[in-house]
């Protein structure tokens, strides 16, 4: 229970310098609390269908194909796969650490999980399409011919770093010793 | 918004399929849904309220009056901005095109850009949970060195 109510800290916190900043300024304590509205929900606007997709994911998809597709065999292939399906994701970044968590409890590859968040956060169509749109395409072109290969190096170091000596989660390439969802 | 709508009815097909092949399955999926999401909203519900007050006390303006100069200092101040903001597509881009309209260097756009969506200081609690102290540290430390390059690189090619 006293886990649980530490996890609002963060939140209490923000509650109470609104309330201060709404004493203080009003109008400005009114906008901060309206565009935290509207961000709460745009968010519910697109995380529940997600969860239910990996929901969907956890109980449907064998770990065999997991591991052939983007697994520690997977190669090039693997880096491909990762990289075409987190272009097509929506919404920001934490919203794929539930889904590149679930990928690596099912034998993702720990290079290619870190490339599809690397992708995830960087490389979206309908954000390059706003890219263009505000500051034109040879910036988004050579972002995007520059952020690749960031991408996927920091994939491979990533796994460099991780790896050596360690004997948890991320040790054979995936690891089940550590659930983020708790088994039913 | 289509985006959305397209993500719902997606979820929302593949949840009937399921549920016409097995049902047990589906329950559990569900539940599995439910408790994710219910681990991340005491998070989520902070960093939204964060995003509120950061946007009602650092005006577009006062942004844009720093960076206007290529000067080491302003480079890592705007990168440094960049890793700690989180904000969506829909905000960034639009603000970028205002600080270069106002006289922002592209190189310090740039950085900014890059650091603010490959590095979350935000979000790094929550990345904690999932993956670990560690994988939490490596990925925003390798991201940020190598958006400063990217930015770096993008300021000089299109100066």
């Amino acid at each position: 229970m006293k886990a649980q109510l530490r996890r609002y800290a963060l939140f209490a916190l923000v509650v109470v310098a609104d309330l201060l900043l709404y004493l203080q300024h009003p109008a400005r304590g009114e906008q901060a609390i309206r565009s935290a509205l509207d961000y709460l929900v745009e968010m519910l606007l697109f995380i529940p269908p997600i969860f239910v997709l990996v929901g969907l994911l956890d109980v449907w998809v064998p770990r065999q194909i997991v591991e052939k597709n983007v697994g520690p065999d997977s190669g090039v292939r693997g880096v491909i796969i990762s990289i075409l399906v987190a272009t097509a994701a929506a919404g920001p970044l934490y919203a794929g650490f539930p889904v590149a968590d679930a990928l690596l409890r099912k034998g993702c590859r720990l290079a290619n999980a870190v490339i599809f968040l690397g992708t995830w956060a960087t490389i979206k169509i309908p954000m390059l399409m706003m890219e263009v749109k505000f500051v034109g395409l040879p910036f988004a072109l050579l972002r995007l011919a520059l952020t690749l290969p960031a991408i996927i190096a920091t994939g491979y170091l990533m796994e460099m770093i991780l790896k050596v000596g360690e004997t948890g989660r991320f040790a054979q390439g995936a690891g089940e010793n550590k659930c983020s969802v708790k088994p039913l | 918004m289509l985006f959305n709508v397209t993500l719902f009815v997606f979820a929302a097909a593949a949840l009937c399929i399921s549920f016409r092949r097995d049902r047990q399955k589906t329950k559990k999926a569900l539940a599995i849904a439910w408790n994710s999401f219910r681990n991340l909203i005491p998070s989520m519900l902070g960093i939204i309220g964060l995003i509120g007050l950061m946007l009602a006390l650092v005006p577009r303006e006062v942004i844009a009056g720093l960076f206007g100069n290529n000067s080491p200092a302003g480079i890592l101040l705007i990168s440094l901005a960049g890793a700690v903001t989180l904000m969506p597509a829909f905000i960034a881009f639009p603000l970028a095109a205002s600080l270069l309209q106002s006289g922002a260097s592209v190189m310090a756009v740039a950085c900014f850009i890059t650091t603010l969506l490959m590095v979350g200081i935000i979000t790094a609690p929550m990345e904690v949970n999932f993956f670990g102290k560690k994988f939490t540290f490596w990925r925003n430390a390798i991201g940020f060195v190598l958006a400063l390059v990217i930015g770096g690189v993008m300021g000089v090619v299109l100066q």
